[in-house]
């Protein structure tokens, strides 16, 4: 057994309204940052696996993903090693 | 007839409801999340709150919870469930009822009262309410913004599964084609964003809520649908 640990990032579908990203966009003009656009606000979680191999580890964090991390019919998910 | 409500970690409005399930004239007992057991409940209320702190996503762990196993079993029996602010937003999450309840278009917490139009009232939830009735109802949610991919919505709506929408100006969280809550297919399973158990005496500012809560009590008085 060994452990790898993983991030996976979870953002809003293309098209879903992103209210979060919209209020961060609304304050960039106060930053001389007014040619800024496309602001969206996801979330990253980090966790650790122990597994017999790396492939295994990441089917269980696969799994989690859809299951528990995100919510498909809203989110996408992408799975990196650290 | 005996009604059994949730306990989550989290959950504020579980005595509201208790409240109201009695005065409708049920029995009704508190249920803790952690205990998979629904105790003998006819019908299960779960009610709103912030479940876990609301962390993730609003209802996401809560689907988790050991009572949800039993939930869904009593689901699948055809017995009742409704779930009412963060109670819907668990059924979502559990896929007991379609779509998914976004941060409020408005980018504020919405509360106050709304008017509440119920699409159909020849189901369990609303058999009490007079055909074209308006309810008066209290919403408070950061995450209440009704959402399903345009054409999923379509279906839903020609299945005759949304049962409550928002009144003109009354879609404040900016839910798509101001839903207010929906139906499962067959029936039994049932949520809504507006809070029926804080209208549910006049002292409170309305008691329309109480429409709601005395046809699913009657429902399973007179089907007699046992957990």
């Amino acid at each position: 057994m060994s452990a790898w640990r993983f991030a996976v990032s979870v953002m809003p579908r293309p098209g879903i309204l992103d209210p979060q990203g919209r209020a961060v966009e609304s304050a960039l003009p106060q930053l001389d940052a007014a040619s800024v656009h496309g602001v969206r606000v996801g979330r990253r979680i980090e966790l650790t696996v122990e597994a017999g191999s790396e492939g295994e580890a990441r089917a269980v964090v696969e799994r989690l993903a859809t299951d528990l991390l995100a919510n498909p019919l809203v989110e996408d998910w992408q799975v990196a090693l650290l | 007839m005996k009604v059994g409500v949730v306990v989550f970690p989290g959950s504020n409005c579980d005595r509201d409801a208790l409240h109201a399930a009695r005065l409708a004239g049920a029995e009704a007992e508190l249920l803790w999340h952690d205990d998979p057991d629904l105790r003998g409940a006819d019908a299960v209320i779960l009610p709103g709150g912030f479940a876990h702190g609301d962390y993730l996503r609003s209802g996401a762990i809560a689907r988790f919870s050991p009572i949800m196993g039993a939930v869904r079993e009593h689901a699948a029996r055809g017995g009742l469930v409704l779930g009412i602010c963060n109670g819907f937003q668990v059924l979502t999450e559990a896929g007991l009822l379609p779509g998914a309840l976004l941060r409020n278009a408005s980018l504020r917490f919405e509360h106050g009262w709304v008017d509440v139009l119920a699409e159909r009232t020849d189901t369990p939830f609303t058999a009490h309410v007079p055909a074209g009735g308006v309810l008066r109802m209290p919403i408070a949610h950061g995450e209440g913004c009704y959402f399903l991919p345009d054409d999923e919505l379509d279906a839903l709506e020609s299945r005759g599964q949304v049962l409550f929408r928002y009144a003109a100006s009354s879609n404040r969280n900016g839910s798509l084609r101001d839903v207010a809550g929906v139906i499962s297919e067959r029936g039994n399973v049932a949520g809504l964003m507006p809070h029926p158990e804080r209208a549910a005496e006049r002292l409170l500012g309305s008691d329309d809520g109480m429409l709601l809560m005395r046809s699913l009590v009657e429902s399973v008085a007179r089907t007699g649908v046992a957990a």
